[in-house]
């Protein structure tokens, strides 16, 4: 018995540890969202349906799925719905392809099961607060969580606009030696150090340069808002799945039990 | 092997138990199995009710609606096709709508909530077929006696403009009409029925 | 009972029970180890049910595949719970097959006169990984696909056919819907195949009889009338025992459908939520776990003359030389409990080394682990596994044993 546990821990323990290791690379900002919470996932559809699906679609999801955190049908049909699609209709959009390959470059990806993709609602809360202005790209803005993003900051004016401000790394061996605040204190570090050592300019972090509609914390919250209703969006199914999951393992536990007691009583007669 | 040390009454208890318990646990788990054959989300969201727009329906006129993948007339009866029904009375196999084919809100002379607008699954309940809608008054080939409804093509049924079937044709019960309510003055929606059922 | 002597006359049903439940003499000594069997047998029937159910709305084209699936999550009742019964069975397939196999193989269960047993368990083996390859590609996924993609193009690898074969495969000159297609056919056949063979594993095992942790034949000291004694009836001692382990099966495999249906991405991978994409190779392809350590071997071997088929001679030969086992073991006794430190030791560093290189296939070849590339350590744990078979006709010989009693120990 106490090798099957032990086997058992080993075994539920493995696979974990190992995968942890192969994270993102770059540090995200907790969102934490509450999926119990209806009404941030209301919000965040209402953002979604006016900042997303200009270009987005979800189109795995019907509208209808709102019913489940509390709307009802005619709040759907006047909050949600501008095409005139039906309630039990999928949340498709109108941008067409070619289009979309003509403006960014490519079609929008659909964002039903994003925060799948990127293994959570960290990833979208902290990409939604990443963007800045980089005039190099052709949107005029680049995201430190995407880097080389396609898309425009759609939230910016709710959010403002950001600017980033630089550190400079000294890279020796693909390793990073030194970090600087200044451009010129790098150049001379390598100037010193001779061959070998290269400069890296990295964004440290944004700042507001010029304050949009919103405080930060109030900017903040519609991200939160919008991660909380992607990843609902994502498997709505979650919570239901996590409450049944209780009941079949306690049966499953009673049943076991029982089994063991069973087992028990009738190996009592072998020695 | 001995049998000391067991108490066969226990062992009896114990397993009985545990089959009882794992049997509940059997038919729990065919559940979901079950359930899956359901209509979906999809299936339920296409057999949604249907809005009908019946304001530019002239008199006379009929107009097809889908739903739930049927086919759903809504014929705009005139004041002369609604008195020549009760004319007919005798030659139908149920001229009073005795069985059940319609909700009980239009268990009545016209079978329709409102009396000109009738509103009928345009599914002949002999074998399925679509009959075709013939408002003529006596054409050549449905006789002297034809005062405007629906002729199946397939096995010859008959329909009058309320859906009621005639007597000595294939079809043994009038024509289904399904659920519905008038959301506006002028918009029927089809599928639901309005409180007044 | 006129009603069992009917059906008697007709079909050998109260016999069948007798001979392989009721008065199938199964030794007494069985532990935790022996539950894998019947556990393996559950949830190949899981596979099945869900894997028909799935299959009534999954639709196996290109264009279709990954929306059916999400309609089956979404839209379908109880959609999501048959979908993750299905994908969280199939890693608990290998999971406990893996366990099964390691029990005969500390155990000495593939020895005379189980040889047999042990080759068509193999082949079982062989069709699981079969039908868990075509069934992959289902979901169409980037991880379907790619992964897909991967292994087919191993097949190309072959000299002077390669090419064709890969081609053929296919039925395309990528992985397409005529690929799609004829995977699904294959993965909705392959279980019958392997329900089959589970069969004939569990014939062959009955004609034998059952090993046990002592590695000793029950069927050698029999009592007056003919039954062994060390063995007590299948049915029902043995019934109820593996119906509790069938109980703590059923509350993990529970807790990771309800909880953590994606195991971390182990059991669902986050790049398989995004549809296929020919133009677009994600960052990291690797297998799913259960097929990394074979990956890793084959990745271990640098392609030689410009072709990568020596990897994949490897790879095949890893599975390959398990066949052998039972003709390289040549140690007096059965069971590890009475083998020696030689043996324990060479069992011990051949499992370190397949989980290892399970982890290697999952990393990118070049990441450094303690000052060595993964492709370095996964060169050495290959060697690892290799020498694990290739020296048992010499360390199992030298090996000091210990004396086997004449009777099964509790």
């Amino acid at each position: 018995m106490k090798k099957l546990f032990a086997l058992i821990t080993f075994i539920a323990l493995t696979p974990i540890t190992a995968w942890s290791a192969g994270g993102p690379s770059v540090a995200l900002e907790q969102a934490n969202i509450d999926l119990n919470n209806h009404a941030a996932i209301q919000r965040g559809a209402k953002y979604f349906v006016n900042y997303c699906m200009g270009c987005h679609s979800a189109k795995y999801v019907r509208y209808q799925l709102m019913e489940k955190v509390g709307l009802t049908t005619e709040q759907i049909k006047n909050n949600l719905i501008f095409d005139g699609g039906k309630v039990g209709g999928l949340m498709t959009n109108a941008m067409p392809e070619k289009d979309a390959a003509e403006w960014f470059g490519g079609p929008a990806p659909d964002l039903t099961l994003t925060s799948r993709i990127r293994g959570g609602e960290d990833w979208i809360y902290s990409y939604l607060k990443s963007f800045y202005t980089d005039p190099s790209r052709p949107m005029g803005v680049n995201n430190t969580v995407f880097k080389n993003v396609g898309m425009p900051n759609v939230l910016w004016e709710l959010e403002g606009i950001k600017e980033p401000v630089y550190h400079y790394a000294v890279i020796h061996d693909g390793h990073t030696e030194k970090v600087f605040d200044h451009e010129e204190d790098a150049k001379n570090y390598i100037r010193e150090h001779g061959k070998g050592y290269k400069l890296e300019k990295v964004v440290d972090h944004l700042e507001i340069t010029r304050p949009g509609q919103l405080t930060s914390t109030e900017f903040d919250q519609v991200a939160r808002d919008l991660a909380t209703y992607l990843t609902y969006i994502a498997e709505p199914m979650k919570l239901e799945r996590h409450s049944l999951g209780l009941w079949v393992i306690l049966f499953l536990t009673v049943f076991t039990i029982l089994a063991y007691m069973t087992k028990k009583e009738w190996w009592k007669a072998i020695h | 092997m001995s049998s000391d040390g067991v108490d066969l009454k226990k062992r009896r208890f114990l397993t009985a138990t545990t089959a009882v318990v794992g049997a509940v646990g059997g038919v729990f788990a065919v559940v979901p199995f079950i359930k899956n054959w359901n209509p979906s989300q999809r299936a339920r969201a296409a057999g949604a009710p249907e809005e009908a727009d019946i304001s530019g329906l002239a008199e006379g006129a009929l107009m097809r609606v889908k739903w739930r993948g049927k086919v759903c007339w809504v014929v705009h009866r005139s004041k002369q096709q609604l008195a020549d029904l009760e004319s007919l009375d005798g030659i139908l196999a149920d001229p009073d709508s005795a069985v059940p084919q319609q909700p009980s809100y239009c268990t009545n002379k016209h079978r329709s909530i409102k009396p000109q607008y009738l509103v009928a699954i345009g599914i002949c309940t002999h074998l399925g077929c679509s009959p075709t809608y013939r408002p003529e008054i006596a054409p050549a080939d449905m006789g002297a006696d034809w005062k405007g409804g629906f002729y199946c093509p397939c096995h010859g049924s008959k329909f009058d403009l309320a859906g009621r079937v005639y007597s000595g044709v294939p079809a043994p019960t009038n024509l289904e009409i399904p659920p519905h309510q008038y959301v506006a003055d002028d918009v029927i929606l089809i599928g639901v029925d309005g409180g007044n059922a | 009972m006129s009603f069992m002597n009917w059906i008697d006359a007709r079909f050998p049903a109260t016999s069948t029970w007798n001979e392989h439940l009721a008065e199938y003499y199964a030794p007494k000594n069985f532990n935790f180890w022996y539950f894998f069997g019947s556990l393996a047998l559950l949830v190949l029937v899981n596979q099945i049910v869900t894997g028909v159910w799935l299959a009534m709305a999954y639709k196996p084209s290109a264009a279709e595949a990954f929306a059916s699936v999400e309609y089956i999550m979404r839209d379908m009742d109880y959609g999501w719970l048959i979908r993750y019964m299905h994908s969280t069975g199939a890693s608990a397939f290998f999971l406990v097959v893996y366990l099964h196999m390691f029990r005969g193989l500390i155990y000495g269960s593939y020895r005379n006169p189980r040889e047999l047993i042990w080759i068509i368990g193999l082949f079982i083996y062989l069709a699981m990984m079969a039908t868990a390859f075509f069934g992959y590609l289902l979901p169409w996924g980037q991880m379907s696909y790619w992964g897909a993609q991967v292994i087919v193009n191993l097949f190309a690898a072959v000299p002077f056919v390669g090419e064709e074969l890969s081609v053929w495969i296919r039925g395309d000159y990528v992985i397409s819907d005529a690929t799609l297609n004829r995977f699904f056919a294959l993965h909705f056949l392959l279980p019958f195949v392997l329900a089959a063979l589970v069969f004939i594993h569990i014939v062959a095992l009955h004609k034998v009889g059952s090993n046990n942790p002592d590695g000793i034949e029950i069927k050698k000291n029999k009592d007056e009338n003919g039954i062994p004694k060390d063995g007590i009836p299948f049915h029902p001692y043995y019934t109820v025992k593996d119906i509790f382990g069938v109980g703590v099966f059923l509350i993990f495999f529970a807790a990771v459908i309800f909880f953590w249906p994606d195991f971390g991405g182990l059991f669902l991978e986050p790049p398989n939520f995004e549809p296929a994409n020919p133009l677009k190779t994600p960052e990291h392809i690797a297998p799913v776990w259960y097929f990394t350590p074979f990956y890793a071997m084959l990745r271990a071997v640098p392609p030689m003359f410009g072709s990568q088929f020596p990897g994949v001679i490897v790879m095949f030969a890893s599975i390959l030389i398990l066949f052998a086992l039972p003709w390289l073991d040549r140690s007096p006794v059965k069971s590890v409990r009475y083998k020696g430190m030689l043996f324990k030791a060479a069992v011990a560093i051949f499992v370190v080394s397949f989980i290892f290189l399970g982890y290697l296939g999952m990393v990118a070849s070049t990441k450094v682990i303690l000052g060595f590339t993964a492709t370095f350590w996964a060169q050495l744990f290959t060697a690892v596994y290799f020498l694990f078979f290739l020296l048992m006709p010499w360390y199992s010989v030298l090996d000091k044993t210990k004396p086997v009693p004449e009777r099964v120990t509790q």
